[in-house]
């Protein structure tokens, strides 16, 4: 029927069916995009960004990838957002999110084409969801009393995180780093101290842990390399020339006499500015922002080590590490908390010089350099290492752990099979659907790893369903890529933390639900650009 | 060409009537416009009720709205036809006066449109349809008040209150943990509210989403939550007892409104002023110190050296809070918003039990929470959620939640949901519709079919047999004489909306009722269309 027009003339606005489909190819596009990507197999994708550098990076992120994504369908921005999401929360599960909502749809799809309608679809999935939430929290295990075990639990989750990255030849070596580093922050999830350098050249391997603090810097000319028994002031303050805050002040001279006095007053000022913080009893200088020739020089003389341009993160994580303040006043020297650390010196890694600080006072803090071939492989490393490190924080917060390999899903539809078996009425059917969504993942997992992904699952199903006390039954069957077939997580040590997979699920349900609950789009006439 | 002629008989034009322009009158004016109406009626149509679905909105620069409120989705959707503006105001008045059935409302001017419409096909003046359907509300309103029930509620006992949030909450995505929200909607609601004159200040309450988390972490907060983070990283994260003073003037030097310059011409001139302005902030940072305060909270930033001086001092401080928010912060600990700091003084601090900074997620994203606020009617509610689009959601829902709590506490009369009420209302005006002589006598029938279309709606979007529901339960209420009974949405097993604890409030309905009318009418007066040619 052709009504009368209501909205502007570039609006466009779908209905029904016409929307759903469109939300559905949409999200279920997106899902398919990453979906190559999941598990230990998983392949990697090529971006080349748009701008002028045509910049590529490799990348198996999934929320890495979808945020280069310039989507233009509505329900496909919905998980895009959902990835960012769980980016942001719980640091991984990125890619498993994306792909479980899309499979979701998937299966509703399927139900509506029976004539479902979505509100019973929804009915189903959030009943199921909450079965599946209850089963997952039922199986998770705490290993937090017992820290030998809990250090252990830790290092095979970091493991597992990693055995799908670029970095899975040597995931012993970055999974004991991860470990290492978040447990130096006792208990914090500031992931703040823990800084990544990235220097091109030597191999993954060569990547290491530092205790103590790396500062990608230069010490200025003429000033010690090394210093012992270091105290150092940490600055956050003008060292070029001091602008004059008050307003409207300006310098009104009437001769080239009086334009050398106020250069010299100038100086003086900057002098006294030096001497100030000299008198501090520092023999480290740290600024935040640009140093001077003059006042570089002052500090040069003085003995003083002066680095400038230290960025704010260096900032604030040398002042967290070396528990000195930052300071942006100098008057009252007697007060103002001077960092601390033993010794301060120019290190080379590669071709680059850095200024390494050891012994520094807090423990938290710590600095992972990484070595690689390339600054591609480098960046994606950065990614997987950011991955872990968040994934560990979260699971020293919450310390539950459960088996991974495909292992919750499978047990998971397992829960919701049985209770679709014994729920009345339609909403069984979206219990079915779900659970064969759950069953999707590990399918994906196998297919990417090349294998035979309808036996395995089945296999796998027929283990989950054996009863407790049968012959050689599995504590936790799952799939092993490497030797191709149903194996014990357990004993193959994979796991992975509760509250990645319990966001996972929880997120996935969530956006499936938004995107089925629409069926009306209407897109808004594009906001008209100047010069376009 | 609409010509008139002045006293000397020489014609001129009034309107002028070009290619462009397009008028439209008569009962064409009428036609088009009902049926503008009817199409925005129509997209909120699939919205209403339990089992609604949603709409996806997508707007000028590409972000993605979800969202099920009658009021949002009509005002997002930039609506261009003048008609359908008006439906969209409609909309919106419904939002402020009483936040919930902003869909409702539309639904039913676009029935009450669209009945009409088969009235002026008979040849019936629309003026007198408009007369009719005026009459015919007054009956629904009367009807109205006839059915409503009081119903009590008192600090201890919330159980009724949280109801009622429940059935507002259940249209919504959030419905997954409506009893949670309703119970907090209903706590913020309460906390805030000066029982003794029946009012409540819904600006006490703040509503503050963060993506992440789930929908269950919800929190009620009692006290302020800024988004925002402590001014140098190594302040203090908790401060107990704190002594807040509130500020709106930076921690800079002097910026006066008139346009002056200093000189400086000499070396001691110079010196003078780097005196001067070293003397600014330290005495700016006593200023506060001395006040006794023990945190600042301020609406602009602060220089690197101020920054550093308060750090100095243990002053932590707060900065770039929005004017909104410290407006809040000042109601809460009941200190003063200071604008100047020579005016800071110990009575004009605010004081709260304890403000802490809180991390959240793997992100450096921090709050802070003030709590335990020196007058605690202030609250904040956190609302967490899975992505962008459910937070915002989540928050609209809340929003209507808490509307209708409010509205409870101003007048506890209460209806029933599920269309029970509009049936009643129906029957009432066609029984009254016999009584009546004249052409008014169809138009109040129309309006009765038009009540109808509400439940009928609910049932269609429930998956029911719109018709057969609609006249089973219209003729159960008849015999049964019972105003209770509506569609039975959720599937539960009753019609009686009682068992079901299915309410909404009075005032809340009334007003759909009669906004409704009012819009109805105005339409239906309308004979004469005119939109002016585009400027090129």
């Amino acid at each position: 029927m052709a009504g009368p027009r209501i909205l502007q003339d570039d609006a466009v606005e779908e209905k029904g069916d016409r929307a759903r489909m469109a939300s559905f190819v949409g999200a279920i596009a997106v899902a398919d995009l990453v979906r190559t990507t999941l598990g230990p197999k998983g392949m990697d994708k090529i971006l080349q960004s748009t701008g002028r550098q045509k910049e590529v990076m490799v990348t198996n992120d999934g929320a890495t990838i979808l945020k280069s994504l310039h989507v233009d369908n509505p329900a496909a921005k919905v998980l895009v957002d959902i990835s960012k999401v769980q980016d942001d929360e719980v640091g991984d599960g990125t890619t498993s999110v994306v792909v479980l909502a899309g499979e979701l749809l998937r299966e509703a799809e399927r139900l509506m084409n029976k004539k479902i309608h979505p509100m019973t679809i929804i009915d189903g999935y959030r009943k199921a969801a909450e079965c599946g939430r209850a089963a997952l929290e039922a199986m998770a295990r705490n290993n937090s009393g017992d820290p030998a075990k809990f250090h252990e639990d830790l290092i095979r989750i970091a493991k597992t995180t990693l055995s799908s990255k670029i970095v899975s030849q040597d995931k012993d070596h970055f999974a004991k780093l991860a470990v290492d580093a978040v447990l130096r922050l006792k208990g914090s999830t500031n992931l703040a101290s823990i800084q990544i350098i990235k220097k091109p050249g030597g191999s993954l391997k060569d990547s290491f842990l530092d205790e103590g603090f790396i500062l990608d810097k230069k010490i200025g000319v003429g000033q010690p390399k090394r210093i012992e028994n270091a105290k150092i002031l940490v600055a956050n303050t003008a060292m070029d020339v001091d602008k004059i805050k008050i307003y409207g002040a300006r310098v009104r001279v009437d001769g080239m006499g009086k334009v050398a006095e106020i250069e010299a007053a100038e100086k003086e000022k900057m002098r006294e500015k030096c001497r100030k913080i000299i008198a501090h009893g520092i023999n480290c200088f740290i600024n935040r922002q640009l140093i001077y020739n003059l006042p570089e020089e002052i500090f040069a003389d003085a003995g003083v080590m002066a680095i400038e341009h230290a960025d704010f993160d260096g900032i604030d994580r040398l002042a967290l590490v070396t528990g000195g303040e930052i300071a942006s006043t100098f008057d009252n020297p007697e007060s103002v908390k001077l960092g601390e650390c033993k010794v301060i010196e120019e290190i080379m890694i590669g071709e680059d010089k850095l200024i390494h600080f050891s012994g520094v006072a807090m423990g938290e803090a710590c600095t992972i350099v990484l070595r690689g071939a390339s600054s591609h492989l480098l960046d994606e490393a950065e990614r997987s290492l950011h991955d872990a490190l968040c994934v560990l924080t979260q699971a020293v917060v919450d310390s539950r752990v459960i088996w991974g390999g495909g292992w919750p899903e499978v047990m998971m539809a397992r829960h919701v099979d049985e209770l679709g078996k014994k729920t009345p009425g339609k909403k069984s059917l979206a219990m079915e659907s779900f659970a064969t969504a759950l069953r999707a993942i590990p399918s994906i997992i196998a297919e990417n790893a090349g294998l035979d992904s309808a036996d395995l699952v089945a296999q796998m199903r027929a283990e989950h369903f054996k009863e407790e006390g049968d012959e050689d039954r599995m504590l936790a069957p799952g799939i092993d890529v490497v030797s191709c077939g149903v194996a014990d997580m357990e004993k193959l040590g994979i796991y992975e933390s509760f509250k990645v997979k319990q966001s996972v699920l929880l997120s996935a349900t969530e956006a499936a639900e938004m995107i089925l609950r629409v069926d009306q789009i209407v897109k808004c006439a594009p906001r008209r650009r100047e010069g376009m | 060409m609409a010509l008139a002629f002045d006293e000397f008989g020489r014609p001129f034009v009034i309107i002028r009537e070009q290619e462009q322009k397009s008028r439209l009158k008569g009962l064409d004016a009428q036609k088009a416009n009902i049926m503008a109406a009817k199409s925005v009626a129509r997209v909120l149509r699939s919205s209403l009720g339990p089992k609604g679905m949603d709409k996806m909105l997508q707007s000028p620069d590409g972000d993605v709205t979800v969202t099920n409120d009658g009021a949002t989705i009509l005002e997002q959707m930039e609506v261009e036809n003048q008609i359908g503006k008006l439906m969209v105001q409609l909309s919106r008045s419904q939002d402020y006066e009483i936040g919930d059935g902003t869909t409702g409302v539309v639904v039913l001017a676009g029935a009450l449109l669209e009945h009409a419409e088969a009235l002026l096909d008979k040849g019936i003046h629309p003026i007198r349809v408009a007369e009719g359907y005026e009459m015919a509300s007054k009956i629904a309103v009367q009807q109205l008040n006839k059915i409503a029930q009081k119903f009590e509620f008192s600090k201890d006992d919330v159980e009724s209150l949280v109801q009622t949030c429940m059935t507002t909450l259940s249209s919504k995505i959030v419905g997954r943990c409506k009893r949670k929200l309703a119970e907090i909607a209903v706590k913020a609601v309460l906390g805030v509210a000066d029982l003794e004159r029946r009012d409540v200040n819904l600006d006490l309450i703040k509503i503050e989403g963060k993506v992440g988390g789930k929908l269950e972490d919800v929190e009620l907060v009692h006290g302020i939550i800024v988004d925002k983070e402590m001014s140098h990283p190594q302040m203090p994260k908790v401060i107990e007892n704190a002594k807040i003073a509130i500020l709106t003037c930076p921690f800079e030097p002097p910026k006066p409104k008139t346009k002056h310059k200093v000189d400086i011409d000499s070396v001691e001139k110079f010196e003078g002023l780097r005196l001067q302005e070293k003397q600014y902030f330290t005495d700016m940072v006593n200023q506060c110190k001395d006040s006794g305060a023990t945190l600042v909270i301020c609406q602009w930033g602060f220089d690197d050296e101020a920054n550093h001086l308060l750090m100095h001092h243990d002053l932590p401080a707060i900065r770039w809070v929005g004017g909104v928010e410290l407006e809040l912060i000042a109601i809460a600990t009941g200190g003063r918003i200071v604008p100047r700091f020579q005016e800071l003084t110990p009575e004009k601090l605010g004081k709260a039990g304890i403000v802490r900074e809180k991390v959240f997620g793997t992100s450096k994203d921090r709050m802070v929470y003030i709590e335990n606020c020196a007058n605690s009617r202030a609250v904040t509610i956190l609302i967490r959620g899975g992505n962008k689009m459910v937070v915002e959601e989540a928050k609209r829902s809340l929003h209507d939640a808490l509307c209708v709590a409010r509205n409870l506490i101003r007048d506890n009369s209460i209806v029933y949901g599920g269309g029970s009420a509009e049936i009643a209302c129906s029957l009432a005006v066609e029984a009254a519709a016999d009584t009546v002589a004249g052409v008014e006598q169809y138009a109040m029938r129309a309006f009765a079919d038009g009540l109808d279309s509400v439940p009928m709606a609910l049932a269609e979007n429930s998956g029911y047999q719109p018709i057969e529901s609609l006249t089973a339960v219209k003729a159960e209420q008849m015999r049964d004489n019972n105003p209770y009974l509506g569609i039975d949405c959720n599937d539960t097993g009753t019609n009686d909306m009682r068992k079901q604890g299915v309410f909404e409030t009075l005032i809340g309905k009334r007003q759909q009722l009669m906004l409704a009318t009012q819009v109805v009418k105005m339409i239906l007066k309308i004979d004469d269309v005119i939109s002016p040619s585009q400027y090129d």
